[in-house]
């Protein structure tokens, strides 16, 4: 595998206060990478060392297989597309995308032939000779992107690139990206706070909190066999249910206990050897099931609190044992506040984590 | 349902007791603030045996400009008899420059300071501050010295140098608080683009920022233009600006006082601020309000 960039024992601090602590992380040529958190979970600042915006305090960053620690950001090879999109207010589409190969001197012709083939790409042919204010939130994201493409480098940060969209756009424009990234195989860095984004668009993501990243996997890996606790509780929507309890290990097969609920744990893959231990279950709305699959599943009997009707499926909160518990149902139901459920856990899909959040 | 009006469409305005009070007000203080200009321009006109007749009020009898041409071109200063015309000429000498320059050095620094902060930055930009907020009176005597020493006393360059001086803190204020509105992320944009310091600052930053500049130019230039007592200490006899030459003209009495001769030249001085003030009305209120930039 060809790294692309490679962030080594990287730490940033600005004074006393340390965003980074020792981070280290290759990322391949041709990756879709996404920086996932919450905001202020440092993820921003590690793009913006990354473009060369930022100093780093210690470690070193490559890209291309060179150091550029302490390299200009012109002269790392990147492409960056801003929150804000950060277009040039008073110059026209056209001066947007050329203004950075004019300051590299590149030719005349050369320039009005990348412009024209990234216009194509995006479909900007018709918007060169507006100005930033004429276009819409859409197409303005769309030159900034451009702007990034022209250049030609290898490498395409984004910073929350999405975010200023409405519901719409960014669905659509998520699209775009993923296409755009599927025809030129450039490395990508996209940094968000939006899971649906990171799942969808990302080879790998990166769930950071507080300066760490707490798992880095593919995304049907964090969603469906989340590290900890925090990278389960942050994915997925509505979130993932938890009840505290214990394992118990009885004839050589373990169990979890809670309250009056116990789940046979055979079929759950443990990564050591089970040990009686507090812990924590953790399984989705759509690892209830009901009916005939629920035959031979442990059983969390409840009553129906609400019910979201989502267009595709829905979801039920019901009450079991004083906790809000949801259950994502894929076919329409006739179900009411009130009801009583007895849905069945699919153990095998869910998550155990010990109490210092780590996954079993 | 016989009075009943049924809410409609546009609600009617009506004309209130309160609007009219405020109307009649805002009338009465307009008319107050402009007496003294209407005395000016009716004395102005007048020849002096009707001035001689003290009815100030009176509109003239018949439009005499010969006090203005007197008042540009032949009004006494002492033994001098030749009117505001060369200072004229000389506050646009000192007016010029010295806007061009104080603009162009404070948006530097507005830019330097928003957008490359530095540690030192802080400091530096309330020492500025600090510069702005002192009397510039208590700074005569050490600069007149200093101007001295640099052999730029009673001198134009001297002159232009002192209201550049005295001109950067109140323009790098505007320029940095017009600066830091614009997201931090454009400077961004063009350095991965490749512009560096300067090229952002000319190529990105100063065609943003065109309301800013006719308003600072716009400060400056009447600052500077109506300064006296800068011109009167720095500028040395060649260089008197208007104002100096105008108060030379106005205390000079030889025989009666030309009460005409001094309205016209008074406002032949003031003239220019005015024009100013009136042609640009409307990129003053662009420049003031322009809080939002977006892209």
């Amino acid at each position: 595998m060809e790294t692309s960039i490679s962030i080594r024992d990287l730490k940033i601090g600005y004074g006393t206060h340390t965003v980074i602590e020792r981070l280290s992380l290759d990322i391949a040529v041709g990756e879709f990478l996404v920086l996932l958190g919450p905001s202020g979970c440092g993820k921003s600042t590690l793009l913006n060392t990354i473009a060369g915006f930022n100093e780093a305090s210690e470690g070193e960053v490559w890209i291309s297989g060179r150091n550029v620690t302490w390299e200009e950001p012109k002269d790392r090879g990147i492409g960056m597309v801003f929150q804000s999109y950060a277009l040039y207010p008073h110059m026209t589409v056209r001066k947007n995308l050329s203004f950075g190969l004019r300051v590299a001197g590149v030719s005349k012709d050369e320039i009005a032939s990348r412009v024209e083939k990234t216009a194509a790409l995006l479909h900007l042919e018709n918007l060169l000779e507006r100005r930033p204010a004429q276009l819409s939130g859409g197409q303005r994201q769309r030159v900034a992107i451009g702007r990034a493409l022209v250049r030609e480098v290898s490498v395409f940060l984004f910073d929350e690139p999405l975010s200023n969209l409405d519901a719409k756009l960014r669905n659509e424009l998520r699209v775009e990206i993923k296409k755009l990234h599927q025809q030129l195989g450039n490395t990508m860095i996209y940094v968000t706070h939006d899971q649906v984004e990171a799942l969808t668009l990302a080879d790998r993501i990166a769930v950071m909190r507080q300066g760490r990243i707490m798992q880095l996997g593919a995304p049907k890996e964090i969603y469906y066999r989340p590290a900890n606790r925090y990278v389960a509780g942050f994915i997925g929507s509505p979130a993932m249910n938890f009840i505290d309890g214990e394992v118990t290990v009885g004839n050589g097969a373990p169990f979890f206990r809670s309250k009056d609920l116990l789940v046979d744990l055979s079929a759950y893959q443990f990564s050591a050897e089970p040990k009686p231990c507090p812990a924590t279950l953790g399984f989705r709305p759509e690892h209830l099931v009901s009916g005939g699959a629920a035959a031979k599943l442990p059983t969390i009997p409840g009553i129906v609190s609400v019910v979201e009707p989502m267009g595709t499926d829905t979801v039920v909160w019901f009450d079991w044992s004083g906790e809000n518990l949801s259950y994502r149902v894929m076919d329409d139901v006739a179900l009411n506040p009130g009801d009583s459920i007895k849905p069945g856990l699919a153990i095998a899909k869910a998550s155990l984590f010990g109490a210092d959040g780590a996954r079993l | 349902m016989s009075n009943h009006i049924r809410p409609n469409g546009p609600k009617p305005s009506r004309l209130t007791p309160e609007r009219i009070g405020i109307y009649v007000f805002l009338i009465a203080a307009a008319l107050f603030f402009l007496l003294p200009l209407f005395v000016m321009l009716a004395t102005s006109l007048k020849t002096m045996d009707e001035v001689r007749l003290g009815q100030i009020f009176e509109l003239p009898r018949q439009f005499d400009i010969g006090a203005w041409s007197t008042a540009w071109s032949g009004a006494c200063q002492g033994i001098e008899c030749v009117g505001v015309r060369s200072g004229f000429w000389n506050s646009v000498k000192i007016t010029v420059p010295a806007v061009t320059l104080s603009v162009f050095l404070g948006a530097l620094n507005g830019y330097a300071l928003s957008f490359w902060r530095s540690s030192s930055s802080r400091i530096l930009f309330a020492l500025l501050m600090a510069g702005g907020l002192i009397p510039y009176q208590i700074f005569l005597y050490p600069l007149v010295r200093i101007m001295a020493n640099l052999e730029l006393y009673n001198s134009l360059a001297g002159i232009v140098l002192v209201h550049v001086i005295f001109g950067l803190p109140l323009v790098t204020l505007l320029f940095r608080n017009y600066f830091v509105n614009i997201p931090e992320e454009l400077c961004r944009a063009a350095r991965v683009d490749g512009a560096g310091f300067w090229r952002i600052f000319f190529e990105i930053m100063l065609p943003l920022s065109t309301p800013m500049i006719v308003v600072a130019s716009l400060f400056q230039f009447t600052g500077i233009w109506n300064d006296f007592l800068l011109g009167l200490v720095f500028a040395g006899r060649d260089n008197l600006p208007m104002t100096v030459q105008l108060n030379n003209i106005v205390n000079t009495t030889m025989g009666e006082r030309a009460y005409n001769v001094n309205m016209a030249a008074t406002i032949l001085t003031a003239l220019v601020p005015l024009a100013i003030y009136f042609f640009s009305g409307r990129w003053f209120v662009r420049g003031i309000a322009a809080g939002a930039v977006k892209g």
